[in-house]
Parts: C-alpha cells; sequence; structure tokens
C-alpha cells in the first residue's frame, strides 16, 4: 500500500452558492470515493478546509524572525479547499478515486514520502 | 553474423523484453536499466573472443540478473533499502523466471512496461524519453539529440521520470479493459511525439534525425504486436510508415535538405509502404478524433508515396485529406499544409488566399513568409517574393533550411528580381 494526500481545490464560493440538489452531489461524490478507498484501501484523515481567506501564513526563519501574514501560500484563482490521507495500492487507483469527487474540483495527488530514521515525537 | 552483430541485434530486439523480465522479477527500475548495461558492455568484451552464446538474449539477462543480485547483496550490508517498484498483489509468482519462451507471460511484462513508461501522470516529454530508453533500448545521448537538449538535461529528464514512477507508486501492471483502450492512446500520442521530434528541424546542422524517429515507430509496432486490434495503434503506425519510407530521400549527399517533388523516389522504401498501404486500407473513418487525425495524416502521407512522379501527386485527394484534417483538429500548422497543398491544386494564387490570417495565427515563424515567398514567385511577382523571403530569412533557425531560403532567393535576384 502507497499512502496518498489527495487535496481538492476549487473555486471560492462555489459550495457557499450550492443549492441544496447541488450540495446533495457533492456529498454524494465524496460518498463514492470514500467507498472506493474503503474497498481498495483506507482512509487514514480527511478534513474540508476553511476559505483560504481565513489561511494565516507563517514564514521562514527561526522563531521570532518568522512573519506572520494574512492569507495563503501562493495566492490563487483555485484554493486547496480540503483533503484526504489515505492508503491505496497505486497510483492509479489514487486516480480512479479522485476521478469520483466533485466534478468541479481539481484534485492533486501526492504521495506521503517514508523518512527513513524519523520517528514522530 | 559476427558477434558484434549478434549482441547489437539482440540489444535492439530484445532490450524492452529484458528490461520487462529484470522488473517483474527485481521492482527496482533505478537497478535494471544499470545492469543490463553493463551486461551489454561484459557481452561486448567477451563475445568477440569467447564467440557469441546460441541464446544470446537469456545469457544477457543471466549476466544482469546476476548484477543486479550483486547490487542487492551490497546494499543489504550498507542497510539501505531503495524504494519498490508497485507490482499488482495478483501478480504470478513465475514472472521472470523464464527466457525460453518468448510468448505469453514475457509480451504481457513488455506491455507493463510501455504502460509504465507511458502513464498519464508523467509529462508527454519525459514518457517519449523513458520509453525510447528503456523499451527500445535507445542511449541518453541519441534521446537528446532526437529532442534537441543537451545530453545532460535528457539525463535528468529520465532519471526525474524513473523517480516520479517509483514514488508516486506508478503500477507495473497491465490495467482492465475499461481503461487500457485510453492508456494505449496515451502510448500512441508519447509515440507521435517522439517520431514528429525526429522531424522537427533542429537549429544546427543536424537536420533531419530521421533514424532516431525509426525508434518511435519501435515503439509503437512493439505495442501493436501485444495488441493487434487497437485503431489508433494502427493508424499511428501506417502514417509512420508511408512517411518514414521517404527519409532515405530527404536528405543530399551533401547534407542539404531535398524537398518532396525534387526527392529520388527510387530511395523510397517500398516494403514500408506497402506495409502503410495495408493498414491504411484497414482503416475506415471513425468518430475518434486522434485516430482520424493520424490516419487523415497517413491519407496525405500515402498520396505522396504512391505518386509515381511529383507532378501526378493526386493534390485532390491531399486537400480533402487536409480539409477533414482542419475540422478534426484544427491547428495553425494545419492550416499552413492545407494552403500548400491549394496552391498545388489550385495554382498560386488559391494557395496565397489560403494563407490568409496565418502570420497572426504563426507570429515569429518562418514557414509562412517561406510558403508566401515560393507562391509569389511562382506568380512572378519577385519583388514582393524577395521580401517575403527575406523575413524567412531572417527568421529561420535551422541551417541547412535557410540554406535552402536563401538559394531561393538568390534564385530571384539573377532573374531579375529587383
Amino acid at each position: 500500500m502507497k499512502r496518498y494526500v489527495v487535496m481538492v481545490a476549487y473555486a471560492p464560493g462555489d459550495w457557499e452558492s450550492a443549492s441544496p440538489e447541488q450540495r446533495q452531489e457533492y456529498f454524494d461524490a465524496h460518498h463514492a470515493f470514500e467507498r472506493y478507498v474503503d474497498e481498495h484501501g483506507s482512509r487514514l484523515a480527511s478534513g474540508a478546509l476553511c476559505g483560504a481567506d481565513t489561511a494565516t501564513t507563517v514564514g521562514p526563519g527561526h522563531g521570532d524572525e518568522r512573519v506572520v501574514t494574512d492569507g495563503p501560500f501562493v495566492e490563487l484563482a483555485e484554493q486547496i479547499g480540503g483533503y484526504y490521507d489515505v492508503e491505496l495500492p497505486d497510483l492509479d487507483r489514487a486516480i480512479a478515486a479522485a476521478r469520483l469527487l466533485p466534478a468541479t474540483y481539481t484534485v492533486e495527488i501526492r504521495p506521503v514520502l517514508a523518512i527513513e530514521g524519523y520517528e514522530s515525537a | 553474423m559476427s558477434a558484434d552483430e549478434v549482441l547489437a541485434q539482440t540489444v535492439r530486439q530484445e532490450w524492452g523484453r529484458l528490461v520487462a523480465l529484470l522488473l517483474g522479477q527485481f521492482r527496482r527500475l533505478d537497478l535494471v536499466e544499470d545492469a543490463l548495461g553493463d551486461a551489454v558492455e561484459a557481452a561486448a568484451r567477451r563475445w568477440p573472443a569467447d564467440g557469441a552464446p546460441a541464446a544470446p538474449a537469456a545469457w544477457l539477462l543471466t549476466a544482469a540478473r546476476r548484477r543486479v543480485v550483486d547490487r542487492l547483496r551490497a546494499e543489504a550490508m550498507a542497510q539501505r533499502k531503495e524504494p519498490l517498484l508497485v507490482v499488482e498483489a495478483t501478480r504470478p509468482a513465475a514472472a521472470g523466471a523464464v527466457m525460453a519462451d518468448p510468448g505469453g507471460l514475457v509480451e504481457d511484462d513488455l506491455l507493463r512496461l510501455v504502460l509504465l513508461c507511458c502513464h498519464p501522470s508523467l509529462a508527454p516529454e519525459v514518457a517519449a524519453a523513458l520509453a525510447l530508453r528503456l523499451v527500445v533500448g535507445v542511449g541518453t545521448a541519441d534521446i537528446a539529440r532526437l529532442f534537441l537538449v543537451p545530453e545532460p538535461t535528457m539525463a535528468a529528464r529520465i532519471t526525474r521520470g524513473k523517480r516520479k514512477i517509483v514514488a508516486a507508486g506508478i503500477p507495473y501492471g497491465v490495467p482492465g479493459a475499461e481503461v487500457l483502450p485510453d492508456r494505449l492512446r496515451t502510448v500512441a500520442q508519447v509515440g507521435y511525439l517522439a517520431f514528429t521530434a525526429g522531424y522537427a528541424p533542429g537549429s544546427g546542422p543536424d537536420l533531419l534525425r530521421a533514424d532516431l524517429a525509426g525508434a518511435a515507430v519501435g515503439l509503437v509496432r512493439v505495442t501493436l504486436g501485444m495488441r493487434p486490434g487497437e485503431p489508433v495503434l494502427r493508424a499511428l503506425l501506417a502514417l509512420m510508415l508511408l512517411q518514414h519510407a521517404r527519409r532515405d530521400a530527404r536528405v543530399g549527399a551533401d547534407g542539404s535538405l531535398v524537398l518532396l517533388p525534387d526527392q529520388d523516389r527510387s530511395l523510397w522504401r517500398a516494403d514500408e509502404v506497402a506495409e502503410g498501404l495495408t493498414l491504411l486500407s484497414e482503416l475506415a473513418p471513425g468518430p475518434d478524433p486522434l485516430v482520424e487525425s493520424y490516419r487523415l495524416q497517413a491519407v496525405v502521407a500515402a498520396a505522396h508515396v504512391t505518386a509515381p512522379t511529383a507532378d501526378a501527386t493526386r493534390w485532390d485527394l491531399v486537400c480533402d485529406a487536409y480539409a477533414a484534417l482542419e475540422r478534426v483538429n484544427p491547428s495553425p500548422a494545419v492550416r499552413l499544409a492545407a494552403a500548400v497543398a491549394v496552391a498545388e491544386r489550385d495554382g498560386p494564387a488559391g494557395g496565397l488566399a489560403a494563407l490568409q490570417g496565418l502570420d497572426e495565427a504563426l507570429p515569429g515563424s518562418h514557414r509562412v513568409p517561406a510558403v508566401r515567398g515560393e507562391l509569389l514567385a511562382r506568380l512572378g511577382r519577385d519583388a514582393e517574393a524577395a521580401e517575403a523571403l527575406d523575413l524567412a530569412v531572417a527568421r529561420c533557425g535551422n541551417e541547412v533550411e535557410r540554406a535552402h531560403l536563401e538559394a531561393r532567393r538568390a534564385g530571384l535576384s539573377a532573374a531579375g528580381g529587383r
């Protein structure tokens, strides 16, 4: 099994402006994704994120050198709106799962790096 | 055959299978290619002295396996672990165990390798480089030459591709029937990219790298051999063969570009033409735009290679094919080619009219003014022709092509153009 973080991006306001029927379609698509992952692997974690306008970015540096700014890493038309942390056999399964997500989403699949010698504190 | 020839032929014919078998057994993309390269080097040293073995591919496989095992032992000693290639859990355990039977299992391994290299999650130029390297066995230097990039750039591209395959978990497997046709379309697109790269004029004297385009033909042939019914591969192979059959006639003895009307038609490869025409005759027009795009390009190429002389070319058929191609695949390059065909069918004035709007669509291209200059010259409008050709010469980055344009321009002046 390989571990992937599946990040979804969509235009701000898509969700807020969705009708109840459209929201149900979103739910159905997420359920289809989740069922697919459960069938072929497992879900480790997931979350829907608040809008990028609520993000706070903490810059690089040591301690107090880090500059705190309002907003996400990069201002883009689409922002990361949620993620799934999953285990699946391979990239083809991850792509097949991603295809089930709501049609308005752009989806990025990132393999999770196993860092040798690192153990969580 | 000498030992060297046996080795060259074995590498040419068996490289992809050997890589596929080794990957199936060891799943280590990082080790397999080096090990096989070492085995070929060892063969180059030993076969001329000892004589070529009776089963040369098996010899290479055994030597490469031994090298992989040595490396794995060394790593185990050093406690270093590299991530493995993802292989389907259902994979038969015996995979890669035998070389005696070149059918069944082995073919399936080779298809896995083709699909691995041509995965849609890889950038097309990365996929093309990987496929030429791993499936066809083309050296990195030659792949770099094909794509007109420095060798270190190409080496880095191949390395990056291999790293992504392993890190992203691209599977070494054959997907289900519902996905496979789409994956084979990707293989076709990768093959087409590599093929057209061989015919893209370079910026230096290396005008045509057609011998390298032949490697792309090899990739498509190998894949079609495993999935003979696939229309997209059949259409693409037809197109490739009908264009590639003319390669020997395209460059003159002095390295100069020889245009289609001036080519020595006896240099065209009759066997490849025949094979391409047979493939084409079996393809009916269809709804799939990709297949149709390849098929129509093959129709154009067929009109050229079947004309006994340049004057006898059926330009009406060429124009019809381009008109259809413009509907399937509307691009400025197709419109430019269509304008050239219209000029041949209807005369230079018709061609000039068909060039309308292409300057805006292809800004900075030398091809539009080159064609315009040629058509104006045919109409006897030498001053305007000279102006267009000057612009084409100024824009042209390829030495051989520029020499051709300059000669045309000089011809005008000599004739009292202005």
